[in-house]
């Protein structure tokens, strides 16, 4: 039973992502690779979509996936699946919070995944920049056909232009212009 | 109106205008929760967010369950869950049919072959943020290359990282403690 699955499968996503919307991405590259219910490549859209659109990202992401799984259904069951672990920690937890967040184990114990998550999500990471930077099918043609030189010139600008602290730069509109661009250069061509 | 109701829409509104995810929450959630509803003052809501943050899930529907069972108990976090992801139920929906259906053109392959290079600079620039926080100290450092190492070049799910660096935190914690005491 798919729907179910989709629940169980983001159920444990909720539960053990730690660091906000961008730490459930190495389990979304697992769920892909294990499952194969969506394409690297849709998982990789589905970052976009879900930087450039309202609403917590982690959500939209499980929302995005659970549809490319199974439609409306699997979009509410993954979503809902996400949700759910929180709901029951803090409504079990709910009087204890306080003290929760000051407790010295439970410090040490996000003190050690918080490291973890980072270099899991460079892991994830990697993955993008794989589908992203290299064309493998092209490799018959010589090393410099492997790299997608109009993509790797776009990233790196967006990244100096967001490393601008006064700019301020939205994540959406950084998309929106990439876009653009990829439309105007004629990028998957 | 219905206080749950009530819950659920004041965070629907919440999560469907906010960009950006949780961080970009918190001037919202104080406007709408602390200001118009008082359904928790500025301080409880820092709190929420803070606590939210140490906890798994996202930070956004943690916040958001934190001030709903603190006004109507477990149905309330209920409630202001749901209300917080169901602008992105419906928006994330439309769009994926949209894509599902015009993948094939031109002009959105050229498009999205643009975005994903977008993507890779958002990401290298969130863990570059999501660094200064984690990174604290040597241990940490070398907690990071080494789960980043192993993760890179085996297969293991990443919830027996979590759960293993969860246990190296607390042994190096012990061993700094100890330290410090003798």
């Amino acid at each position: 039973m798919i729907l179910l699955q989709l629940f169980y499968e983001f159920f444990k996503i909720g539960l053990f992502a730690v660091g906000g919307g961008l730490a459930t991405l190495p389990f979304l590259e697992r769920v892909c690779e294990a499952t194969g219910w969506f394409s690297h490549q849709t998982l990789v859209d589905m970052i976009a979509v879900s930087e450039a659109t309202p609403g917590p990202i982690g959500i939209n992401m499980a929302t995005y996936a659970g549809y490319a799984t199974a439609g409306i259904p699997g979009a509410i069951c993954a979503t809902l699946g996400e949700i759910a672990p929180s709901m029951i920690m803090v409504v079990l937890l709910a009087r204890f919070l306080k003290a929760f967040a000051v407790n010295p184990t439970v410090k040490a114990i996000f003190y050690g995944i918080r490291p973890a998550s980072v270099a899991l999500i460079a892991a994830a990471g990697f993955g993008v920049l794989k589908i992203t930077l290299l064309n493998l099918d092209a490799s018959s043609e010589g090393l410099l056909a492997i790299f997608q030189w109009k993509s790797l010139a776009l990233a790196l600008a967006i990244f100096a232009a967001l490393d601008i602290k006064k700019w301020k730069i939205h994540p959406a509109l950084a998309i929106a212009c990439s876009a653009a661009i990829g439309i105007v250069f004629r990028f998957a061509e | 109106m219905n206080p749950y109701l009530d819950l659920f829409i004041t965070f629907s509104k919440i999560g469907g205008l906010t960009f950006g995810g949780g961080y970009a929450m918190l001037p919202m959630l104080q406007r709408e929760v602390a200001e118009n509803r008082q359904w928790a003052t500025e301080a409880e809501i820092m709190d929420y967010y803070a606590i939210g943050q140490c906890l798994p899930g996202l930070i956004a529907v943690n916040t958001a369950i934190f001030v709903g069972s603190k006004t109507k108990g477990a149905p309330g976090g209920i409630a202001a869950a749901l209300g917080v992801v169901f602008p992105s139920l419906v928006i994330i929906t439309i769009i994926a049919a949209f894509l599902n259906n015009f993948a094939d053109i031109r002009i959105v392959q050229n498009a999205f072959a643009g975005i994903r290079a977008c993507v890779l600079a958002l990401i290298v620039n969130a863990i570059l943020k999501l660094r200064k926080g984690a990174l604290v100290d040597l241990p940490a450092i070398l907690l990071c290359a080494a789960v980043f190492a192993l993760a890179a070049l085996t297969d293991i799910s990443p919830i027996l990282y979590v759960i293993c660096s969860a246990l190296a935190g607390i042994a190096i914690q012990t061993v700094i403690a100890r330290r410090r005491a003798s």
